[in-house]
């Protein structure tokens, strides 16, 4: 298997729509869109992280089990996530709730 | 075993170069390093079992007469900590498994031995910071640092302590990740995934635990360090924090750990059972996918030690649920150990012995682990010795049975020494019943009642913790007797044949003890793996 | 076999070729970067919670965190993480000078980051905001109307008791995670400056940049880090004070 070498417009284009994606969503931040600001900052957030992850970090062009290992990674991390936030969503008693 | 002849024994090996300190200290020889692992985790082994029986002796009568309280609680403390961070989780994996995987897969060594030089440079760095919290009076937390108690209140050397769990940590980290991509990368021609030995494939699925649970409880020790130090109040109620948020992002590395150090050890005993009934594993597909699958399920379980705490009914109820699925892959492996014995030439040398108790124990442990899984008993058991019962005998009735079963089975291996047959036998003997009078009568405590971590007990208990503190002393003994017979092996015994054991797998078709670089040419792998047809079997005979 | 390539150059013993070397060498950095988001994971996690819980006072602790300086870093990791591609690029092609270049100017970027990060710090401790004793959530009046639009009134002692140990917490989490984010950044300067010397020395060729490219994926990992960091703490609930 020989390595990819992308081509230097390729990071160059990569960066221009980082930095855009950056832009809408502080431009984004100002405005009230209930939950949804949150939505699309995470959105945005994932996106950016999806560009670098597939373009500069080369998980186009790796092999599947390169693929598989980034992926672990983060679905490890959802797991963690999903499950403690499955307690905190499903309690009955709150005891660190604002004294209200 | 049979002794050797005149023509097995390589004058040249991995022991014969370089004799000097410097020579050890500084080797990146994979074989080296599982030696110098096995050394030091015998020095952990022997502090954290000093602990075990100064908890034993002060159990042997109900009054708190031997130590204070707060002497009781750092003992018990220091003896989880060193058992389950610098004992169990290294044992297998880092001797074993350091030595044996690229043997098992033909490889020269692991992919990147100086890392592995490294990581025990590290776990001993760790093990130092332990030990400066031991000989600066010790911790009182439980080997659980559960906050608040470790933030706020403890006056212990709660920091040292910690420090020397998150160092240790990423020994294991780096030794998992070293493993991965050993087995992916480094495997002879010819061998493919389904022809790996299962000792490679529980290591595999070890190290897939070891790399994505380690880094949670690193970072939680973390903001426990912080806390304690800076009052950041992560965990601290008054301000707003859980220190439930702790039990979660603590557990959750923390109960796959139980599965680092018991998969490893089924690993072993796999090995062990094939060659000792000469018969291909019964099932051998189905043993490596439970393997992998006890590794990932034990990710969605951490909750059932939350049971009693804020923890909501509801996740309660679906981490028992879940807890009770990892029996089913646990249970496929008793069942095919023991249809690879069914109708198998079984001979009774002493890592079989080891092997067979293993069996048994660990369906013990791991049965009154589906009970300990179910919400309403453990809601009565939480907390008591019926809990204790339940872990020493998958930890040690199981990792650690596993683990002498591995020394006994790979030793001619890994010293090319024979050790004497009565004595090993009789210790493995002494090992079983010494274990069974220590722990059994615990499940009968802690179902009366008898809550874990306190010094003292109304007298009604007594009969049977005297009972428990006499079987100690027998597992003592038991424990004493190879780490005697095999040192007196090491340097004065009988050289050994190349394959004693009539064994198949790649690590016995070279040399014992192999040379530096482990074969003279790299195997190429045709046949099946655990081949013990009948036409092998001439041969060996 | 194996004394055949004994002397290939930047081939370790026990590999037999530079191409399994290059895989074993990727597979391992990608297990570590696996484990990096595990480490990481977990404080996010906390963070996630302990905003779940305390959703007002978090947006309000977080407009205090100067928004420019935020996006800033941001645009400037982006950039290192372009010269850094374009350095792992110029690796794979085995252009020496190039592959000099490019990590001197990642290097660059990294510290105007933490120099910056620094920066922020400063201020932080002159208005208070580092949690410990001299933690002090002063609140404009924007602020307390917004707390009292959801139902929570500072002139009660008690509920303003909650709102300022929540937002020292807010505080506490923003350093611990920016902390261990800035300690990767000087890692990972310390990291340019350790292969700058070899990479003068055309120690990176085109049969054996992995340190680069390893590097590389290291030095993205923490830019994707911040990509996360930037919005959770600085872009949440912005726009609720001004609401």
């Amino acid at each position: 298997m020989s390595v990819h070498v992308s081509p230097t417009s390729t990071y160059v284009k990569v960066f221009l729509t980082l930095i855009l994606l950056t832009a809408t969503t502080v431009w984004v931040a100002f405005y009230d869109f209930g939950i949804l600001n949150n939505v699309i900052a995470l959105g945005i957030a994932f996106a950016k992280a999806t560009v670098v992850v597939l373009f500069f970090m080369h998980v186009k062009w790796s092999s599947p089990l390169i693929k598989l290992i980034a992926g672990a990674g983060v679905v490890w991390l959802v797991i963690l996530i999903l499950f403690t936030l499955g307690d905190y969503l499903t309690r009955t008693i709150h005891y660190t709730a604002p004294p209200i | 075993m049979s002794e050797a002849t005149s023509t097995g024994y390589p004058e040249e090996n991995y022991l014969t170069q370089g004799s000097t300190l410097k020579s050890w200290l500084l080797t990146t020889d994979h074989k080296r390093i599982g030696v110098l692992y096995l050394l030091t985790i015998s020095v952990f082994f022997l502090l954290g079992g000093l602990f075990a029986a100064g908890i034993r002796l002060e159990l042997a009568t109900p009054q708190g007469d031997l130590v204070q309280p707060e002497t009781y609680n750092r003992m018990f403390t220091m003896h989880g900590i060193l058992m389950i961070f610098f004992f169990l989780i290294p044992s297998i994996p880092a001797t074993l498994g350091n030595f044996l995987i690229p043997l098992q897969i033909g490889a020269k060594d692991v992919a990147f031995p100086r890392l592995n030089l490294a990581s025990w440079y590290i776990f001993v760095i760790g093990g130092c910071f332990t030990l400066w919290a031991l000989v600066s009076g010790g911790v009182d937390t439980g080997w659980t640092f559960y906050t608040p108690f470790s933030t706020l209140f403890s006056n212990s050397h709660v920091l040292p302590a910690a420090l020397g769990v998150f160092i240790t940590g990423f020994s294991s980290i780096l030794t998992g990740l070293n493993f991965i991509v050993t087995i992916h990368r480094m495997r002879a021609p010819g061998l493919t995934w389904f022809k790996l030995p299962l000792f490679i494939w529980s290591h595999y699925a070890t190290s897939l635990i070891q790399v994505l649970g380690t880094p949670v409880v690193a970072i939680t020790i973390v903001l426990v360090a912080f806390e304690r130090v800076f009052h950041l109040g992560i965990f601290d109620p008054s301000v707003g924090g859980d220190p439930v948020l702790f039990q979660h992002l603590f557990w959750f590395y923390s109960h796959p750990a139980v599965y680092i150090m018991i998969l490893p050890g089924m690993g072993v005993i796999s090995e062990v059972v094939a060659t000792f009934s000469r018969k291909r594993i019964f099932g051998y597909k189905f043993m490596a996918f439970a393997v992998l699958a006890i590794a990932v399920l034990g990710f969605f379980v951490w909750g059932h030690h939350m049971f009693v705490s804020t923890q909501s009914v509801y996740a309660g109820t679906v981490f028992s649920v879940l807890t009770m699925l990892v029996a089913i892959p646990s249970a496929v492996k008793v069942f095919n150990w023991t249809a690879t014995m069914y109708n198998g030439a079984v001979s009774w040398d002493t890592p079989m012995l080891y092997a067979i108790g293993f069996i048994g124990l660990f369906t013990i442990g791991g049965l009154t682990g589906v009970m300990l899984g179910t919400m309403g008993i453990d809601i009565h058991v939480h907390d008591t010795y019926f809990v204790v019962a339940h872990f020493h005998y998958v930890m040690v009735g199981g990792a650690i049975m596993a683990f002498l079963a591995g020394i006994h089975y790979w030793w001619p291996k890994i010293a090319g020494k024979t050790y004497p047959v009565f004595w090993s036998k009789l210790a493995a003997l002494i090992v079983f019943i010494g274990f069974n009078l220590t722990f059994f009568p615990q499940f009968l405590l802690g179902y009366m009642g008898m809550p874990r971590r306190y010094h003292a007990y109304p007298e009604e208990f007594q009969v049977l913790n005297v009972l428990s503190s006499a079987g100690a002393t027998v597992l003592g003994v038991g424990y004493l007797l190879p780490v005697i017979y095999l040192t007196y092996s090491f340097f004065f015994g009988a050289r050994c044949a190349q394959n004693p054991w009539g064994a198949v797998g790649l690590e016995w078709e070279t040399t014992s003890p192999p040379p530096t670089l482990n074969f003279d040419e790299i195997p190429t792998v045709t046949g099946e793996v655990y081949d013990y047809s009948p036409k092998k079997e001439a041969q060996v005979v | 076999m194996s004394s055949s390539h004994a002397h290939a150059p930047g081939l370790a013993h026990h590999f037999d070729s530079y191409e399994q070397q290059r895989q074993s060498a990727s597979l391992g950095m990608w297990l570590f970067v696996a484990q990096e988001i595990m480490f990481f994971g977990g404080l996010f996690t906390a963070y996630l919670i302990y905003r779940l819980m305390n959703p007002v006072v978090f947006a309000v602790a977080s407009s205090e965190l100067e928004i420019k300086w935020g996006a800033l870093n941001t645009g400037v990791l982006i950039l290192s993480s372009l010269t850094m591609a374009l350095a792992v690029r110029m690796a794979q092609l085995g252009k020496r000078k190039a592959i000099v270049g490019f990590l001197c100017l990642t290097l660059l970027l990294g510290l105007t980051f933490v120099g910056v990060k620094a920066i922020e710090y400063t201020n932080k401790w002159h208005h208070h905001l580092v949690p410990g004793e001299h933690f002090s959530f002063h609140l404009s009046p924007t602020e307390i109307g917004a707390l009292q639009s959801h139902g929570i009134d500072v002139s009660d002692p008690a509920q303003a008791y909650y709102v300022q140990s929540r937002a020292e917490m807010f505080f506490s989490l923003y350093f611990a995670m920016t902390g261990l984010h800035a300690l990767h950044m000087l890692i990972g300067i310390g990291l340019i400056l350790y292969i700058l010397r070899p990479a003068w020395k055309g120690r990176f060729n085109l049969d054996n940049h992995n340190f680069v490219e390893g590097f590389g994926l290291y030095w993205h990992f923490v830019d994707i880090v911040w990509i996360f960091l930037f919005p959770l703490l600085y872009l949440l609930g912005r726009h609720l004070p001004h609401a």
